[in-house]
């Protein structure tokens, strides 16, 4: 927060839906009962929205369902009108609620780029004069004369997104789109967000997936049932955005042993690293094998469970995960008493540096069983010092391709 | 990093909103989108935009020419027939497809911040598309048929701008109401259809029993269009719709009719457009 320029203004933005009981009214019963008030519902979908995004910031607005995120995403798109408050945006804002808004599946790729171009706010002609640049990017040079209805969703994809990214807006405004395509689709994505990032542009992605916040905004903020929860830095916002899906299940029966850790239906025990001689340790050395050991103890039925560890640095990045489901196990069902011991094995290619490890368990993809951050912690030693997050066995070879050297040798 | 742009409010949707310019090329995109699409897939493709009306004349002609001998006393009845039901098709088709396009086309009104009133716009404009093409074939047909060119046909214009405007009016009204009444489209079935037999199409005015021949000019301004056009395309020699409508001053009472019926539009248009994204 060093001064920058607003790019987005929410001032007590408040937005309500009145749902009438039943949708469509025909004419007949407007007739016939000229005077009945449609029974209607109130839906308070904002109340009392604020908050500013800086230029040039990757700010993350997360959410549940149903927790006015995407209703905050259209009034700062104008597709919904506000009831109350303002919103302002400086520069040119554009709107990706979905990819390829208005592609037509009759027509070829140069069509729909000209139609989409013209959507988000350019001439045809700009449009047009832009074709090449975005094939080039969607790596489509060989597919133009195709219909879209021919290409595969993939390719879609691709095209959809290179608009997006190359639509010249000031302000992205990203609804979930990118849960579409894999993993690698996502980074090429999340690469072009940081350059346009770079280039000063502001980017607002609005999603459920914490994760995703976590991974890529540099500030976020948590919406429930309309009103803002939480704002700040996304680990933080991430820890609000678990208690608050905790509260919501009701009867949670957080065993608090310390701060921070959750459980409801299971209980994390014991976490503790293993080295080399198979006894519990503090530090291991680098290159010796490594064991992760947890006891996991099931006080309910768990459904599709899945359990998994993550190795963290002091900063909080990521160095390591892995989970059940990642690879690609399917767990039993856990029954109420049920005892687990988990054992994970690993060489130490870790960095010479102290590393935590969290330990979670979910009951499917997204409620949260059991979180225990930090868990253990455990220190690397050894000499082989290189940067980066990893020490990765490498070979390494540097040859001099002159003969100098027999020039030397040689009386 | 680059200049920083005045914040500017976000208004939300509106009819008119986004800028002149703006509003024109959605407008133009997506007729012309609509108009590449409405053919497409069928062998005969574009040339349907002729073959249509002509197939539709061919009929009335056969019914009304040879069966009924309804047209015998009116001057050049077969091209009057085929001029007539080329505007009037475009008047029909044009609205009658405008009135679902808001609920057609959901996915952009609900995705994008959008001058509400392109979409009906856009299905005016590839109704247009449609009318130039069929034109160009109606005066072919005209000359062909032995009638002699006249400059009163540069005139055609002055019929076209208040057909448009009204196709414009029926447009924008229609499709705002049919996002809260669902009614609108059959009730507009039948009136379209009343408005086939009520406006000088199928007949010429001076068919019409004199009492209500004036009556006729002035709520339906549809047969105002087409009877001037009789004058300037078809017959020098019929009435015009000045005389028709009584007269002198009587004409500006469908023009006001038809000025109404466009303000109307506007303003309901207007004061449903911050909404429809909602209500869709």
């Amino acid at each position: 927060m060093n001064g920058r320029a607003t790019a987005v203004g929410v001032a007590g933005v408040s937005k309500t839906f009145r749902i009438p009981r039943q949708h469509i009214m025909s004419l007949k019963e407007r007739a016939l009962h000229p005077f009945k008030r449609v029974q209607v519902t109130d839906l308070h979908a904002l109340k009392d929205v604020s908050f500013e995004i800086e230029q040039g910031e990757f700010f993350g607005i997360a959410g549940r369902n149903g927790s006015g995120k995407s209703t905050l995403l259209k009034c700062m798109a104008g597709v919904y009108r506000v009831d109350q408050g303002e919103i302002t945006v400086a520069g040119r804002l554009v709107p990706f609620i979905e990819l390829g808004v208005g592609f037509n599946q009759e027509m070829t790729a140069l069509d729909n780029v000209v139609i989409n171009g013209v959507m988000m706010g350019m001439s045809p002609r700009e449009a047009q004069r832009r074709f090449h640049a975005v094939v080039g990017f969607a790596e489509l040079e060989g597919f133009l004369d195709l219909k879209l209805k021919n290409y595969s969703s993939g390719m879609q994809v691709r095209l959809a997104f290179a608009l997006m990214v190359q639509a010249d807006a000031d302000v992205l405004l990203i609804d979930e789109v990118l849960a579409v395509g894999d993993a690698a689709f996502q980074q090429k994505c999340f690469d072009a967000f940081h350059d346009l990032r770079e280039r000063g542009k502001t980017v607002v992605l609005v999603t459920h997936d914490m994760q995703m916040v976590e991974r890529f905004c540099q500030r976020a903020m948590l919406l429930d049932h309309g009103v803002v929860a939480d704002i700040g830095d996304p680990p933080s916002v991430a820890r609000r955005y678990l208690e608050l899906n905790f509260e919501e299940a009701g009867e949670a029966e957080v065993t608090a042993a310390r701060p921070g850790d959750l459980s409801h239906g299971v209980a994390i025990g014991d976490v503790w690293v293993e080295g080399q001689d198979g006894r519990r340790a503090d530090s291991v050395g680098q290159g010796d094998p490594l064991v992760i050991r947890a006891e996991i103890e099931s006080l309910a039925h768990i459904d599709d469970p899945e359990v998994g560890v993550t190795i963290h640095d002091e900063s909080g990045a990521v160095v390591f995960g892995t989970t059940t489901r990642e690879l690609g196990r399917e767990e039993e069902p856990f029954q109420r008493g049920d005892r687990l011991s988990l054992r994970i094995a690993l060489r130490n290619d870790l960095r010479p540096a102290r590393y935590y490890v969290d330990c979670g368990v979910h009951e499917g993809t997204h409620r949260v069983a059991a979180f225990r951050p930090r868990a253990t912690d455990f220190l690397v030693f050894g000499n082989r010092a290189q940067s980066g997050l990893v020490a990765l066995e490498h070979t390494f070879e540097l040859e001099r391709q002159s003969d100098r050297t027999e020039a030397a040798t040689t009386p | 990093m680059s200049s920083v742009a005045a914040p500017r409010r976000v208004r939300g949707p509106s009819a008119f909103g986004g800028g002149l310019r703006r509003t024109l090329y959605l407008t133009w995109i997506i007729g012309l989108t609509e108009y590449r699409l409405t053919y497409f897939g069928s062998a005969l493709g574009y040339l349907w935009a002729l073959m249509r009306p002509l197939m539709l004349f061919g009929v009335l002609y056969v019914v009304f020419s040879k069966i009924v001998k309804f047209g015998d006393d009116i001057v050049n009845y077969p091209m009057l027939l085929l001029f007539n039901i080329v505007l009037f098709n475009f008047f029909a088709d044009a609205s009658t497809r405008a009135v679902t396009s808001l609920v057609d086309r959901e996915a952009i009104v609900r995705k994008m911040h959008f001058p509400g009133m392109v979409i009906p716009f856009a299905r005016v404009l590839s109704g247009g598309m449609n009318l130039a093409v069929s034109l160009v074939a109606v005066f072919i047909f005209l000359l062909a048929y032995g009638i002699n060119p006249r400059w009163t046909w540069l005139l055609l214009p002055l019929l076209l701008v208040p057909l448009v405007l009204l196709t414009l009016a029926v447009a924008m009204l229609l499709s705002a109401l049919f996002v809260r009444f669902r009614d609108v489209a059959p009730i507009w079935a039948v009136i379209s259809s009343a408005l086939f037999y009520g406006s000088p199409v199928l007949y010429a005015i001076d068919k019409v029993p004199e009492d209500y021949r004036q009556v006729l000019m002035l709520v339906n301004p549809l047969a105002d269009i087409l009877e001037q056009g009789r004058r300037w395309v078809i017959d020098p020699n019929a009435e015009g719709a000045i005389a028709a409508a009584g007269g002198g001053a009587w004409i500006l009472v469908p023009v006001a009719l038809g000025l109404g019926v466009l303000a109307l539009a506007v303003w309901v248009f207007n004061h449903e457009a911050p909404r429809i994204a909602e209500r869709l």
